[in-house]
């Protein structure tokens, strides 16, 4: 009894934050134990380590919020959890009767791998810089695959950067980044060969003055053209008056005059081919980060809104090009995991 | 070595130092306004993401940003009173308190974000202070771009250092609290109350903490992250001991310490960028910082109460 009840003071407290009277409602449909049938929705819970307002974590809750609205799971989540934490609040999620767990084991990589074992008829779909292991065959993997987006959105960083050179700030030189920086560079150098790149890291994922501080220095240094792998970087462009280019979420409708394009992702595709796997009950130890590849849906180039008219045609031709390629397997943006550096 | 002499002599450099100075300056300030009075305050990581918040959030409602900043003063009151009591009445540890503070104050400060903001995607922003114009100065070649091209708080940041050097050395206040950090009985001895000069430091210590995190969510930038105060309250305790105890020195200290910072992340946009791993030149602050405190510290006179909790009547 006692993890159940540590289990509801936490989905109260959520509960009680919404100020919605849903509470019992939520637990007695979702996640306590029951004989779930195949059209019922499927118990799903959310573990993240930071809000769910930021960057990567937001595309995951915004896709379980729409299957939840659409009446095709029940979906409770616990944000902002520590990595020491972490392992307990997947057991308690899991005791609980969650049928599908999703979050992030970036930091608890072994921890959350013994966890797993304990618990073989829950599955766990989780953002992990290590492949599947069929040694855990209740755990899949996936992470933010958009290089396709990312190069698109290099493409129109090209056409539009007058001095070639660019700046790009990101927060620490792991996989996720530095593939999207990769693929990034790839674009702009198909309008500008000889462009130039200053990329620096810094040490954190949450500092924005630092990010902004970084790219100011990157614009005296001659950048005319930001990569905002980071917030604060795009404030700094749009003090300057110059462009940025954005990852993962779609921040145009904050500096509408400074973010020309960005490569958004979407989780829906890798969400849905989980759901479906639980469902039929044939969920193992897979990598799900296809399912964040341009062909599968799990990623695009934001529109260009206020940009409209203002990139060059022969690169908006380029984009549509590709895009097509990439959709149609012709063409393949290459996954680079090495640090970038200057150049 | 041409490189970094480029650097120093770049009017944008020397903006970016009173920039990243300024959350460190107001911090320090309040740090060292404690430990004078004797009481070391290791609630100051969290009673900055107090202030960060509770400034941001009363912008974000609606409020003036001046209204911002004292709502951030008065958030970093409370926790300082709250502080105070612990540690001066009771006279409980002064490190555990201390951290146990900054928990409750980082908690909490995320804790109304989220009953505020239920339901958000995006982090919301505000409009932050902009940078000040002052006739004159501001257009003057280089040094109007070095030195006079900040926000109103940057200036109220090195206002305060003035204001506290003058209590500190120049007031019957001043000596009163600086009295209660080095012989409390002496205090005592002259009618005053001890507690009431410590608690009463802390509580203004406190309150000029959270204007330095204020700084980061009202000037710096314009959105509230919980996790963005990033240990530089940490660094401010590091500071006062830097500084001796005195403000000058203090300020002196936040000044090197940004300038560290400026100075590394345009470095890595250098030639040596190329070579050295960029982990290197984030650490060139704290490097130099321990080895500046190392050679600054050895003569530093350390209040001679500092983190001895005073009872009335003991010997």
């Amino acid at each position: 009894m006692t993890d159940r009840r540590t289990l509801l003071t936490q989905f109260s407290r959520r509960r009680m934050l919404m100020g919605t009277a849903g509470f019992a409602a939520a637990a007695g449909t979702g996640l306590l134990p029951s004989r779930l049938l195949a059209q019922e929705p499927i118990a799903v819970a959310g573990i993240y380590t930071v809000p769910v307002e930021q960057q990567w974590v937001s595309r995951i809750h915004i896709a379980a919020e729409a299957a939840k609205e659409a009446g095709q799971i029940t979906y409770s989540f616990s944000e902002n959890t520590a990595n020491t934490d972490y392992p307990r609040v997947m057991r308690e999620y899991a005791e609980a009767g969650a049928k599908l767990i999703i979050g992030e084991i970036f930091g608890v990589e072994q921890e959350a791998r013994e966890v797993v074992l304990d618990y073989p008829d829950t599955a766990f779909l989780m953002g992990s810089s290590f492949m599947p292991d069929p040694a855990y065959p209740n755990l899949a993997v996936f992470d933010n695959y958009i290089q396709d987006a990312s190069y698109l959105s290099g493409i129109i960083a090209g056409a539009l950067t007058e001095t070639g050179n660019i700046g790009m700030v990101g927060g620490f030189p792991i996989p996720e980044v530095n593939r999207l920086m990769h693929a990034f560079m790839a674009g702009v150098k198909e309008m500008k060969p000889d462009a130039s790149f200053q990329v620096s890291f810094i040490g954190s994922w949450f500092d924005p003055p630092k990010a902004k501080e970084t790219a100011f220095a990157m614009i005296e240094n001659g950048a005319d053209m930001l990569y905002a792998e980071r917030f604060g970087v795009s404030d700094a462009a749009q003090e300057k008056g110059i462009l940025a280019i954005g990852n993962v979420i779609d921040t145009q409708s904050d500096y509408p005059d400074t973010v020309a394009a960005s490569a958004l992702w979407h989780f829906e595709p890798t969400l849905q081919a989980a759901l479906a796997k639980v469902a039929e009950g044939s969920f193992e130890a897979d990598n799900y980060g296809v399912y964040s590849f341009m062909k599968e849906g799990g990623c695009s180039l934001a529109p260009l809104g206020t940009f409209e008219g203002k990139v060059p045609q022969e690169a908006l031709d380029l984009v549509a090009e590709r895009e097509a390629a990439i959709k149609a397997g012709e063409f393949t943006v290459e996954i680079d995991d090495s640090e970038p550096t200057s150049s | 070595m041409t490189e970094i002499a480029d650097i120093l002599i770049s009017a944008s450099f020397w903006a970016a130092v009173l920039r990243i100075a300024s959350p460190l300056i107001f911090a320090t300030m309040g740090e060292l306004i404690c430990e004078r009075a004797g009481v070391l305050n290791l609630g100051i990581e969290g009673i900055m993401v107090i202030g960060a918040f509770a400034g941001w959030m009363t912008v974000y409602a609606g409020g003036g940003l001046w209204t911002g900043v004292a709502v951030a003063m008065l958030a970093g009151m409370a926790f300082g009173a709250l502080h105070g009591v612990l540690t001066v009445p009771f006279g409980l540890s002064q490190h555990v308190v201390g951290l146990g503070i900054t928990l409750l104050a980082t908690a909490s400060a995320y804790y109304a974000y989220r009953l505020a903001l239920p339901e958000v995607t995006n982090p919301p922003r505000i409009e932050p202070f902009q940078t000040l114009h002052i006739p004159g100065l501001s257009d003057l070649p280089w040094l109007g771009q070095a030195l006079f091209s900040q926000t109103a708080l940057t200036w109220a940041a090195f206002a305060c250092v003035a204001i506290v050097a003058l209590v500190l050395y120049r007031t019957p206040l001043g000596l009163a609290l600086r009295a209660a950090g080095e012989n409390p009985h002496a205090v005592e001895a002259q009618g005053l109350s001890v507690g009431a000069i410590r608690i009463g430091a802390v509580i203004v210590g406190s309150g000029l903490m959270a204007v330095g995190g204020a700084f980061l969510t009202m000037s710096a930038f314009s959105s509230f992250f919980f996790e963005m105060v990033n240990g530089r309250g940490w660094i401010c305790i590091a500071l006062v001991v830097f500084g001796a105890w005195k403000p000058g020195k203090a300020l002196l200290g936040a000044l090197l310490f940004a300038g560290f910072d400026a100075l590394q992340v345009r470095l890595q946009q250098t030639g040596m960028g190329q070579v050295v791993p960029y982990q290197v030149f984030l650490m060139i602050p704290y490097l130099l910082s321990i080895l500046a405190l190392i050679l600054m510290s050895r003569r530093a006179r350390v209040p001679a109460a500092l983190m001895t909790p005073f009872n009335r009547g003991e010997r």
